[in-house]
């Protein structure tokens, strides 16, 4: 009679729970968790005229320490559609990636260009499905066969449907601007100035969101990504010698090198004898 | 206590001009013990590639024993070593599914493309990717490693004064932190050569 062994099958995607055990563990004996990578942030999103435009700052954050002065916060889903992602920045990184890749071979299945309600709608039943645990405050925006839409997704999956949106630790910061300023039917350059007058609200006055501001305006006729639109922060504290250290300054106890590519010596000789 | 302060880690990886350098402390301690003075904390996981892990010293050799099995299982299907940015974007996959059961590591990635160019990137310990043009770093050190890296760092340097920058802003940093230290590994990689020096610290 065998003795039946636990059969490992390679995981098929997903959550894996395997540590979970152990990491409770050393949490009841007094070790406290890590901090995640945290996006503090202001997102913003805006219908105007002609489309949608959205803006973030650049700001990521490790508790309180600035781990990233320069993160791009406006995630690709479609070509036409574009999200902002606020809270844990694993998670609004892989859900925005997982989206992605959905709404391509929905694309492909279908053969049409992909709507704003299906990312929507498979962004909120993945956030609800984890109850939100998977910590990603998100506004989407797109303009589609039906028109420009906005949307605000909070983490435990209700969304809410919106002329103007913002999300994130700056967004009353940002909602301020936003209600004083907004009106319908905004131009181009109208809807750019008060997207960017948002985040630089929130840049100047939370505390979890700083740095650039990044700007995406998407319309009918395609989007424009304008990584770093304004940088109202500029590095104003570099020495202008720097620190010149000599060659050996270091004390070094062993040194190893070794070789990647292979040298090829050529010798002269006497030409082989052939018989 | 933290989980990640239990055995005390600091990493460094900076890019150069055609290179790069990543550096690590080498002390293993449990709590304010120390156990080991030659730990090793950075892996090569292909000539031009490196990865440094901090953090819980048992989740560093899994992991790193995870990668080596996947770029090995990598190299036997597509006939070729595996380039750094997809490297990092499986580091931060393994790392995402264990999201609700983190393993306690966080990695700092780097490496050369084949045009030369240098790459660096650390991840947190689920897995958000952080890309960077300048300078990584992770560990219990790392609040005084951003401080010396930001001050001391130059872009364009060459493998000589890159050793000697980041070096410094090591054995800086590990200095103000007392469960790190203990000596220091660096490595400086560039197209034709790979320098390695281990460097003479305070023993404290």
């Amino acid at each position: 009679m065998t003795k039946s062994s636990v059969i490992q099958v390679p995981p098929k995607g997903g959550f894996s729970f395997d540590l979970s055990r152990r990491n409770a563990m050393l949490q009841q004996q007094g070790a406290k968790l890590p901090k995640y990578r945290k996006t503090g942030t202001t997102i913003v999103g805006l219908v105007y005229k002609d489309g949608v435009i959205l803006g973030a700052d650049t700001r990521a954050t490790e508790g309180e320490i600035v781990c990233d002065k320069n993160c791009e916060k406006i995630h690709y889903l479609a070509p036409n559609i574009y999200c902002c992602g606020a809270g844990t920045a694993a998670d609004t990184e892989n859900v925005t990636d997982m989206v992605s890749s959905q709404l391509a071979l929905h694309r492909y299945a279908t053969g049409r260009d992909s709507r704003v309600v299906t990312a929507l709608t498979m962004i909120k039943t993945h956030l609800f499905r984890y109850q939100g645990h998977v910590s990603a405050a998100l506004v989407l925006g797109g303009v589609d066969v039906t028109g420009p839409h906005l949307h605000a997704i909070y983490p435990h999956g209700s969304t809410d449907t919106l002329p103007f949106a913002t999300m994130g630790s700056g967004s009353l910061a940002a909602m301020s601007v936003f209600e004083s300023r907004y009106k319908e039917n905004l131009t181009r350059e109208e809807g750019m100035e008060i997207v960017s007058a948002a985040i630089c609200a929130g840049i100047f006055n939370d505390l979890g969101s700083g740095s650039n501001v990044d700007l995406c305006i998407i319309t009918k006729e395609g989007k424009e990504y304008l990584r770093n639109y304004q940088q109202p922060n500029p590095r104003s504290y570099t020495r202008s010698k720097g620190y010149d250290f000599m060659n050996g300054y270091t004390a070094v106890l062993s040194t190893q090198i070794r070789q990647l590519r292979q040298h090829v010596q050529v010798l002269e000789g006497d030409r082989m004898d052939e018989e | 206590m933290s989980i990640t302060s239990y055995n005390g880690s600091a990493l460094i990886a900076m890019v150069g001009k055609n290179c790069f350098a990543i550096a690590s402390d080498r002390r293993l301690g449990v709590n304010f013990q120390t156990i080991a003075c030659d730990f090793q904390r950075i892996f090569k996981i292909h000539d031009k590639l490196y990865i440094g892990l901090s953090g819980l010293a048992t989740d560093v050799q899994t992991m790193h024993q995870r990668l080596q099995f996947r770029h090995k299982l990598y190299q036997l299907r597509e006939e070729r070593n595996m380039r750094p940015e997809t490297f990092a974007s499986l580091v931060s996959a393994i790392l995402y599914e264990k999201r609700f059961g983190p393993y306690f590591c966080e990695p700092i990635i780097a490496g050369l493309n084949d045009d030369g160019t240098p790459f660096i990137c650390t991840t947190d310990l689920i897995g958000a990717k952080q890309l960077a043009k300048d300078f990584v770093v992770s560990g219990t050190a790392s609040e005084s490693l951003y401080g010396a890296c930001e001050s001391m760092y130059k872009p364009d340097l060459g493998p000589d004064e890159l050793f000697e920058v980041i070096s410094q802003a090591l054995l800086a940093s590990v200095d103000r932190d007392c469960i790190s230290g203990w000596g220091g590994i660096v490595h400086v990689v560039t197209p034709d050569q790979v320098i390695t020096k281990t460097l003479k610290g305070r023993m404290d």
